[in-house]
């Protein structure tokens, strides 16, 4: 208890007045970010000038051609919660830069172009209005004189907040003067991770099948899968699966030797067709025990559509020892318009009760939420409870199969509720295992471009997990500050991390060499202090959410996030904070 | 007793939901004069289940199975309990008994009149004299210049009702009073109900005036002139009616209604629409229903919820206490406040008012204070709406269950602006309705006296202070911005949430050791020991206090809380 006691206050007993300020600080650091270049020496930090700009912008020499009016006096910011400030408009190749004339304390408000979602102008007279919608749910609206500076800046924005080249995007100019990119990139591998479970040496390997990603264009370029398989029948295997996304191992059960391993569809198609390969794969999964379940996240009649086009399941007559279960997690473009519903919804404070609580249920988000908690319940049951291994997948495999996954592994591993632990997890089931964040991340609720790939599977990731910490106040070694971060970095982010869609493109584009990592920046102790969870206890226990729908709430700490209501629960957060710190240092004297 | 026809019932079979039970235990039935209590047989926990008569609300028996005759009852903290029991005979005995006494006729009858806590005569008599009024009014700064007491209604003459002691307008002669009274639905006139020192507005009460289509009274209209007078430097003052406008309307053709705009000089109205009595019994009914839901999708909950129309209800509430608040704080204009007869919104109105107004009522003497006041001493019917006795189904209504959860909904809100927690609001809720102290006995402090309830029963109020320790909300803080002065809560309808503490009792899955107000209150709690421990021995064994972690403390009341009792400290 000592040690506990120690350690709790090793993280907390600095953070007494710093924690508020973090927030604040970070983004006085972003506005010296943006001024310094490629050495990272800082040119400018408080004041803007029109010549620090345009030193800055030579360097985006293939950006600065979309930008006009690089500069607007007199301009007027209305953000939520934030008094109207009159100031200094900037466009810079990444972000719109605003500073009020406060000679005294003058503010700098600073905005990642790629942040924004939409926007709308609106002309009256010789001024314009430019409403701002970005990712991260925020509304805000700049008040611009002259109709052609404010149509100039309208058009800056609208285009360079959708580049499509990687390359230009902001993480590869991020350059803060504390981090490097010789940092490490990332947390783990699949070596390391593979090394640190000994137990399962003896029935599994690293297969390095994937090393020039030709076998599967979405996995990384190591794997986990059964020692009876080799290489080779890896390679007929993967070409009977959606994408090439053969079975590999995602986690293994220390307590009972259980695992769950994830996949594509496999290629059946209409004459249901076979594959030795994988059915072997699958046997020396469960090698020893009487069965196993196949958790398919569509419903057996999409499943069964699904052999029209090519795809389909794992019949029982060909995988006789594994059990199939189909639950329907939505996905896709039926989740993007879930969430454009919900934050329309919380966007109009004019609704009567009826007619929010109506809106609310024709979202369908909670359901989704209920759903996606439920089948990762069923997963950790299956694991945990009843002793079997499972391989869960969707058509993809790169979608609802990794929510499950995550969720499930949440549930019954301590191990994964740590930050670091929790961190870990996302990087290896969503950023190597390839969930295509470019492409599911591109737009927002507020967009007005015609869907596309567009899904927020990983947000809907998220509020699951804020409703387990919901649940298990003390269970979660993370806050729900680190929620609310991971959910905007994810649409707009200065970092690497969510950049590309898989492995192999973050190879091509180079982000692990030229782009910083977000989840080390994340642990350092100074940012550690703002998303540990001040309330953790570790416990070796599953946690079983409740799905019950009364047990499941919206989660206002994200779609409510720029309303008053917000900023009390923070308040209470931070008076929590400062009583276990407190509380330490009693229990310490 | 001679209601009691089977007081032992052996082998039966309980199932309690709401205390988390999956499935049904074993163990014997007994009936006593105020209790039914069931004994679990296994040997290890022989735990206890407690169901005071007088929180059952109904019993009922459904078709029989083949192990035996079901009863379920069905009790007024909404918890459900079934009982199977092996004889039909038994049950139909055990049926007829709760029936008769889950509804006494007389108060004689009721539980606070034999409960006998162990406390001698003096404690008993201070227990009564524990929330003192006249300290409040006292606190909030009248009698002054402009509020006095007035003697009028000391023998209840003037309205049976209204307490014996109340604040008006110092210029408010006494024919003015009367006048006025004899213009007002129930004689219920305009009294005062809360002081705001800061901004010299008052926030006043009174029922309908009996104005009908063109009725007038010139007493009635000199009271609102001298409560208006009484707000140096304002030059008018709201009229909050509470009813929907169409009802308000629809009470002018049975000779009542509202303030005539014409014949009242400087007066501006405003009507809230809160519901009557009757939509709001059947409305919760509705989100009782939506409670007992066992595994309704995501669909049929927010349906049911919406349908239930409850939190709209409670928004209207909220939104009446809003804008008096605003009123009083923000313009500083004066606010007379009327429903009907002046007893259900209005005073669920004036109390939330003057809980967004005053920081003292967010404490948790202070809580108690503003019940007393508003409710209990301005004469809220509390044996009718909350069926004490046997009686007319039509006057039950769950005005208190709304004003609590509008606490309620304030608290998570602002979760450090109250000192009190979610156990304090739902303990007050039991004991509305537990007929277990005389607090809460009677219709009003008329009927109270003639009832001598003082000398023969216990007062609720020292009870719950003596048990504060349980109560308080550990993130309370009065030094923050949100603990002091004005509350401005939004009521936008995302605000508002369903009461799971008081309605759902299907789904308690966070094991107690997961709940961050214990762990807290159990670290402040050490803390301060610490703390004393600190400044009593300057040497303290080094580590000694460190190797104790909260957490164990607080499986101990966990386990208290287990104790599985209904309207039982």
């Amino acid at each position: 208890m000592a040690v506990h006691v120690q350690n709790k206050r090793k993280l907390f007993l600095d953070s007494y007045h710093q924690t508020n300020r973090a927030q604040r600080s970070r983004e006085r650091e972003a506005v010296a970010f943006i001024f310094s270049g490629e050495g990272g020496e800082v040119i400018c930090s408080r004041r803007l000038d029109h010549r620090t700009i345009q030193i800055f912008d030579r360097q985006l020499m293939e950006l600065s051609e979309h930008i006009k009016t690089a500069n607007v006096e007199d301009a007027v910011l209305r953000q939520p919660l934030h008094p109207a400030a009159r100031g200094t408009l900037c466009v810079t190749g990444h972000h719109l830069l605003f500073s009020d004339r406060e000679e005294s304390s003058p503010q700098h408000f600073l905005l990642l172009l790629r942040n924004i979602d939409a926007i709308e102008k609106r002309m009256s007279g010789s001024s314009g209005t430019i409403t701002i919608k970005c990712k991260d749910l925020c509304v805000l609206q700049l008040d611009i004189p002259g109709m052609e500076q404010c149509l100039n800046i309208a058009r800056s924005i609208e285009t360079l907040s959708c580049l499509e080249n990687v390359s230009e995007m902001y993480p590869f100019f991020y350059r803060p003067s504390d981090q490097s990119l010789k940092d490490q990139w990332g947390l783990s591998s699949t070596e390391k991770h593979y090394s640190q479970m000994t137990d399962l040496h003896d029935r599994w390997r690293v297969s390095s099948v994937n090393r020039d990603y030709s076998v599967c264009p979405t996995y990384p370029q190591a794997v986990i899968v059964p020692k009876d398989i080799n290489d080779e029948m890896l390679v007929k295997a993967a070409k009977f699966r959606h994408g090439g996304r053969f079975p590999v191992l995602c986690y293994y059960h220390r307590k009972n030797g259980m695992v769950i391993m994830r996949s594509s569809q496999p290629l059946t198609g209409a004459n249901r067709k076979r594959c030795r390969e994988d059915e072997l794969l699958l046997q020396a999964v469960i090698d020893g025990s009487d069965k196993g379940y196949i958790i398919d996240t569509r419903s057996s009649q999409q499943a069964q559509q699904a052999r029209m086009t090519g795809g389909g399941f794992e019949s029982k007559s060909c995988y006789s020892c594994w059990k199939r279960l189909h639950r329907q997690v939505e996905r896709g473009k039926a989740l993007q318009e879930s969430l454009i519903k919900l934050v329309e919804a919380c966007g109009n404070d004019s609704h009567n009760m009826d007619r929010w609580l109506s809106k609310l249920e024709n979202s369908k988000w909670l359901s989704h939420v209920q759903t996606a908690l439920s089948t990762a319940g069923l997963l950790a049951e299956c694991v945990e409870r009843d002793g079997h291994s499972v391989l869960v997948h969707c058509s993809e495999g790169t979608d609802s199969t990794l929510l499950i996954s995550t969720v499930a592994q949440l549930i019954m591993d301590p191990c994964c509720r740590t930050l670091e632990g929790f961190l870990a997890l996302l990087e290896r089931e969503w950023v190597q295992a390839g969930h295509p964040f470019q492409k599911r991340c591109a737009h927002s609720a507020y967009s007005h471009a015609r869907l596309q790939q567009e899904s927020p599977v990983f947000l809907l990731l998220l509020d699951c997990v804020w409703q387990l910490l919901h649940q298990f106040p003390l269970a979660l070694g993370f806050s729900e500050a680190l929620l609310l971060r991971l959910a905007t970095e994810a649409y707009a982010s200065s970092y690497g991390t969510f950049l590309c869609n898989s492995d192999k493109e973050r190879c091509v584009s180079r982000v692990k060499e030229k782009t910083l990592c977000l989840f080390q920046a994340l642990l350092r102790p100074k940012e550690r202090r703002c998303y540990a969870n001040p309330l953790y206890e570790r416990t070796e226990l599953a946690i079983w959410p409740s799905v019950h729908p009364q047990s499941l709430q919206l989660w206002r700490g994200y779609f409510l996030r720029w309303t008053q209501q917000a900023r009390h629960l923070e308040e209470a957060q931070e008076e929590i904070r400062n009583m276990v710190i407190l509380w330490e240092k009693m229990a310490l004297t | 007793m001679e209601h009691l026809r089977t007081p032992k019932v052996e082998n039966v079979h309980l199932l309690d939901r709401s205390s988390g039970q999956r499935r049904a235990s074993v163990g014997t039935l007994y009936l006593s004069a105020t209790h039914s209590i069931f004994v679990e047989d296994n040997p290890e926990t022989r735990k206890e289940t407690w169901v005071l008569h007088s929180m059952v609300n109904s019993v009922e028996m459904p078709s029989n199975s083949p192990a035996g005759s079901q009863l379920i009852l069905r009790c007024k903290d909404f918890r459900v309990l079934q009982i199977l029991i092996p004889q039909e005979r038994d049950c139909l005995d055990i049926h007829a008994s709760l029936v008769r006494l889950s509804r006494p006729e007389k108060y004689s009858e009721l539980y606070c009149l034999s409960f006998n806590p162990n406390v001698n005569k003096e404690e008993r008599e201070e227990s009564w004299s524990f929330i003192d009024l006249m300290s409040d009014y006292r606190r909030m700064g009248v009698p002054n210049n402009l509020w006095v007491m007035t003697a009028a209604n000391s023998e209840y003459r003037v309205c049976d009702t209204y307490p014996s002691e109340l604040f008006v307008p110092k210029s408010a002669a006494p024919t003015i009073i009367t006048g006025s009274s004899r213009f007002r639905s129930r004689g219920r006139f305009p009294v005062l109900s809360y002081f705001h020192q800061d901004t010299l507005a008052a926030v006043c009460r009174c029922s309908q005036p009996l104005s009908g289509f063109s009725g007038r009274c010139q007493e009635d209209e000199m009271m609102l002139q001298a409560v208006m007078r009484s707000n140096p430097g304002s030059d008018f003052i709201y009229v909050v009616d509470t009813r929907p406008k169409l009802n308000a309307m629809a009470n002018r053709a049975a000779g009542k209604g509202y303030e005539n705009e014409d014949h009242y000089t400087n007066i501006k109205l405003q009507f809230i629409g809160i519901e009557n009595i009757h939509v709001m019994r059947s409305s919760q009914q509705k989100i009782i229903d939506v409670g007992e839901m066992r595994s309704p999708s995501m669909t049929d909950f927010l349906w049911g919820l919406e349908n239930s129309g409850w939190l709209k209800h409670i928004k209207a509430i909220l939104d009446a206490g809003v804008f008096i608040a605003r009123a009083v704080a923000d313009e500083g204009i004066s606010v007379l406040v009327h429903c009907s007869d002046g007893w259900d919104r209005t005073t669920q109105a004036c109390s939330v008012a003057s809980l967004l107004l005053d920081p003292y009522y967010r404490t948790i003497r202070g809580l108690m204070v503003l019940i007393e006041k508003d409710w209990i001493s301005f004469g809220h019917k509390f044996s009718h709406r909350y069926a004490h006795l046997d009686g007319d189904p039509k006057e039950v209504s769950p005005v208190m269950d709304q004003f609590l959860e509008c606490v309620w909904q304030l608290s998570e809100q602002f979760p450090c602006a109250f000192e009190f927690n979610e156990r304090f609001l739902l303990t007050i809720h039991t004991h509305v309705y537990s007929c277990q102290y005389g607090t809460f006995l009677g219709n009003s402090q008329r009927e109270r006296k003639e009832l001598r309830l003082p000398e023969r029963t216990h007062s609720v109020w020292s009870q719950l202070w003596k048990d504060r320790v349980d109560f308080r909300n550990p993130l309370f803080k009065a030094d923050l911005s949100q603990s002091q002065r004005v509350l401005r809560p939004n009521t936008t309808p995302y605000c508002f949430k369903m009461w799971k503490g008081l309605y759902s009792h299907i789904d308690k899955s966070m094991p107690p050791c997961q709940s961050p107000a214990d762990f807290l209150s159990a670290m402040r709690e050490e803390s301060q020991q610490l703390e004393e421990e600190l400044t009593n021995h300057q040497e303290v064994p080094p580590g000694g206090a460190a190797h104790h972690h909260p957490g164990s403390r607080q499986e101990d009341s966990g386990a208290d809380r287990a104790a599985n009792r209904v309207g039982e400290d």
